[in-house]
């Protein structure tokens, strides 16, 4: 298994885009923490963009990737080697070396210029987000052998979690108003990776606006340690449900 | 000229000796200590005259129960301690022109008939109460009917952790008085720290009112009165005034009030009033303001709040001019459509125009109610999808085609760079 990682990891690396996708990373943050002025502000749309570009990229590269690799894949079926095996090497070939990126790219310039909890969490987010995505990329790859239609669906994945979601939840909170929707919008934040990511991130952030009533109740939520548990529990959840479908499904599928 | 030297010194050194020997000459000097006549403050005031004076040097006394009765003064040396051991109030001031200072007045217990203070006040006018702290009371210092009265320099400190409201009193207590003056008094773990309930014409200023259980400042039908240079911190509440008009709130600063229910100020039914100068920092709310009207809101500057300004739409004719907007989540928010309030010239760090004249004022407007904070005023759970995408979509699509955000809330000169206001605050500060 390692040595098939290793394979993995050394046909990524010699395309170079992992390389760039870490200089950009890197270039963002460093950007972004000198041109606030604050760190709390450059943490802040970092935030943004973070929770913006880490999917899209990570699901995008991840699918090209599994569709590249279809014949390395075929070789490596022929030989007395398991399904599971290949297939978890490749999708920890391909994110580890993306969270590799987004450390040196994110991780670094957080730890320079804004040390603390709160780049603590926005590290863990982006690591998790890239797990995750990486995992929903694959998902949709063994589902259609068609590339194009695989990496349609990952682009619909990523349009849906990152903005249809918030979407169609803000339309539904704001047709229920009426109800206490308190722990009912809790619920619906944790079905999205994206949005949990964010939720951790800001009640370190938007303290003040976050001690307005609803949002005490989720400080007291979050704030304690049980709760940041549960929320990185869900996370785990959310990387192993689609990776471990995926894996049943490239098990059983005619390649 | 050497003999006028001389003469100089020697009506100098005249004027020195008469002046100090000048209050023996209006009244006599009880003294109480250890070693003293007096071994008693109470003896010692039961004792006095009209302008006598009864001079406390060092000492613990466990007396409650002081009543004075007559003109004097009531002065401590060398830090004496006046003990109430939790057996009702301490002193009671039952006359006019009454000076009380420098002695620290300890436990009173909790009396919900009496409502016991460490210094009361009652119905009397003139009154000095100046230097003295007062720890672990019920009300600290108590002024009822008390015109022309100053508090001044005091310390109030008490023990508010894991007590509730109603089992608190305040600190500095005012009602019905007129002419007060409060000033250079530090106030903490109270239920208000200042609480003011018809009263007219005073000044309260340079206080500091911090950590007390409900209000750093709560005061009622209470008009004509000033409050500058005053710092209200980590209020359980922050501060709230209601049904007042003619007030002038002016270079004070409302910081780290934070809480489901905490503004840094919150205005009801305040109108014709002044609110000029002030910094409002961190705290959950910066301004609320309910049916308030006539008001001028300058030079403030709003830094780091949940929401700078909610301002409701039972709110007319109110004036936001030259403040700063920097760093809050939510610039101003509003349940309706307030009408005939005026944004005008105020900075505002999300303003993304531009000033092509080089007038340093924006040449489009802006708008600082965004449609997520409409959002947020109405289901408040969606407070969860701040920063998200969408939201930042769904405003962004909204300041450039407004049709949900209310017409009439636009700043139609919004200034291109932050006012500095420390210069003339330290001007202001110099001239008085």
């Amino acid at each position: 298994m390692n040595k098939i990682i290793k394979y993995v990891l050394y046909d990524i690396v010699r395309s170079k885009i992992v390389v760039a996708y870490t200089l950009f990373l890197l270039l963002l943050s460093i950007g972004l923490f000198n041109l606030g002025g604050s760190a709390d502000k450059g943490l802040l749309s970092l935030l943004n963009l973070v929770l913006l570009t880490v999917p899209l990229i990570s699901i995008v590269f991840a699918t090209t990737h599994f569709y590249n690799s279809y014949e390395f894949m075929e070789l490596l079926v022929s030989q007395p080697i398991r399904r599971s095996k290949i297939f978890l090497s490749e999708y920890l070939g391909v994110s580890l070396s993306l969270s590799a990126a987004f450390l040196i790219g994110v991780g670094i310039p957080v730890l320079l210029f804004a040390p603390g909890a709160t780049g603590l969490y926005l590290v863990l987010t982006g690591l998790f987000i890239t797990f995750i995505f990486v995992a929903l990329a694959f998902l949709a790859s063994v589902i259609t052998r068609d590339k194009a239609k695989g990496i349609g669906i990952a682009l619909m994945l990523w349009f849906y979690f990152a903005l249809i979601y918030d979407g169609i939840v803000l339309f539904i909170l704001y047709s229920f108003g009426d109800y206490p929707l308190e722990y009912a919008t809790l619920a619906l934040t944790a079905l999205n990776p994206v949005d949990l990511g964010r939720v951790m991130v800001l009640l370190n952030l938007d303290v003040s606006a976050m001690m307005g009533y609803t949002g005490a109740l989720y400080k007291s939520i979050f704030g304690s340690g049980w709760g940041v548990g549960i929320a990185f529990v869900v996370l785990v959840l959310w990387v192993l449900v689609p990776l471990l479908t995926s894996r049943r499904v490239f098990q059983k599928r005619d390649l | 000229m050497k003999n006028l030297s001389k003469y100089l010194v020697v009506w100098t050194a005249c004027t020195l000796v008469w002046l100090l020997s000048s209050p023996s000459a209006l009244g006599d000097t009880l003294k109480v200590c250890t070693t003293c006549e007096y071994h008693s403050v109470k003896e010692a005031v039961r004792q006095a005259k009209a302008g006598d004076i009864v001079l406390v040097d060092g000492g613990v006394y466990k007396e409650s129960g002081i009543e004075i009765t007559q003109p004097i003064s009531l002065i401590g040396r060398n830090n004496p301690v006046i003990d109430g051991q939790n057996s009702g109030q301490i002193i009671t001031i039952k006359s006019s022109n009454v000076k009380l200072e420098g002695f620290t007045v300890q436990n009173v217990a909790v009396s919900y008939m009496r409502d016991d203070a460490a210094i009361r006040v009652a119905d009397h006018e003139n009154i000095q109460i100046l230097n003295n702290t007062v720890l672990n009371t019920y009300f600290g210092i108590y002024l009822q009917n008390a015109d022309n009265s100053v508090v001044k320099g005091n310390v109030v400190k008490g023990e508010s952790t894991g007590k509730i409201e109603s089992s608190l009193g305040n600190a500095i207590h005012v009602w019905r008085t007129d002419g007060a003056e409060i000033s250079n008094n530090k106030v903490e773990g109270h239920r208000d720290g200042i609480y003011f309930e018809y009263v007219t014409n005073s000044r309260v200023h340079q206080n500091i009112s911090e950590r007390n259980n409900r209000y750093g400042l709560h005061f009622m039908f209470s008009d004509g009165n000033v409050y500058t240079h005053n710092i209200f911190s980590k209020n359980g509440a922050g501060v709230a005034v209601m049904y007042t008009r003619n007030v002038r709130m002016e270079h004070n600063t409302f910081e780290d009030n934070w809480g489901a229910a905490a503004y840094g100020l919150l205005l009801k039914d305040i109108s014709q009033s002044v609110i000029l100068n002030n910094t409002f920092r961190r705290n959950t709310t910066g301004i609320y303001m309910e049916s308030s009207s006539r008001l001028d809101i300058s030079s403030n500057d709003f830094d780091r709040n949940g929401w700078a300004i909610r301002l409701l739409s039972s709110c007319i004719q109110d004036t936001f001019r030259l403040n700063n907007f920097t760093g809050n989540s939510f610039d101003v928010s509003t349940n309706g459509s307030p009408t005939m309030n005026l944004f005008e010239h105020n900075y505002w760090d999300k303003y993304g125009g531009y000033d092509l004249d080089k007038d340093k004022t924006g040449d489009v407007p802006y708008r600082p109610v965004s449609l997520y904070s409409m959002l947020v005023e109405r289901v408040p759970p969606s407070v969860m999808f701040m920063r998200s995408f969408m939201v930042d979509l769904m405003d962004s699509i909204e300041k450039v085609l407004p049709s949900f955000i209310p017409e009439s809330l636009v700043d139609d000169r919004p200034q291109m760079k932050k006012i500095n206001h420390d210069s003339d605050r330290k001007l202001v500060q110099n001239l008085r």
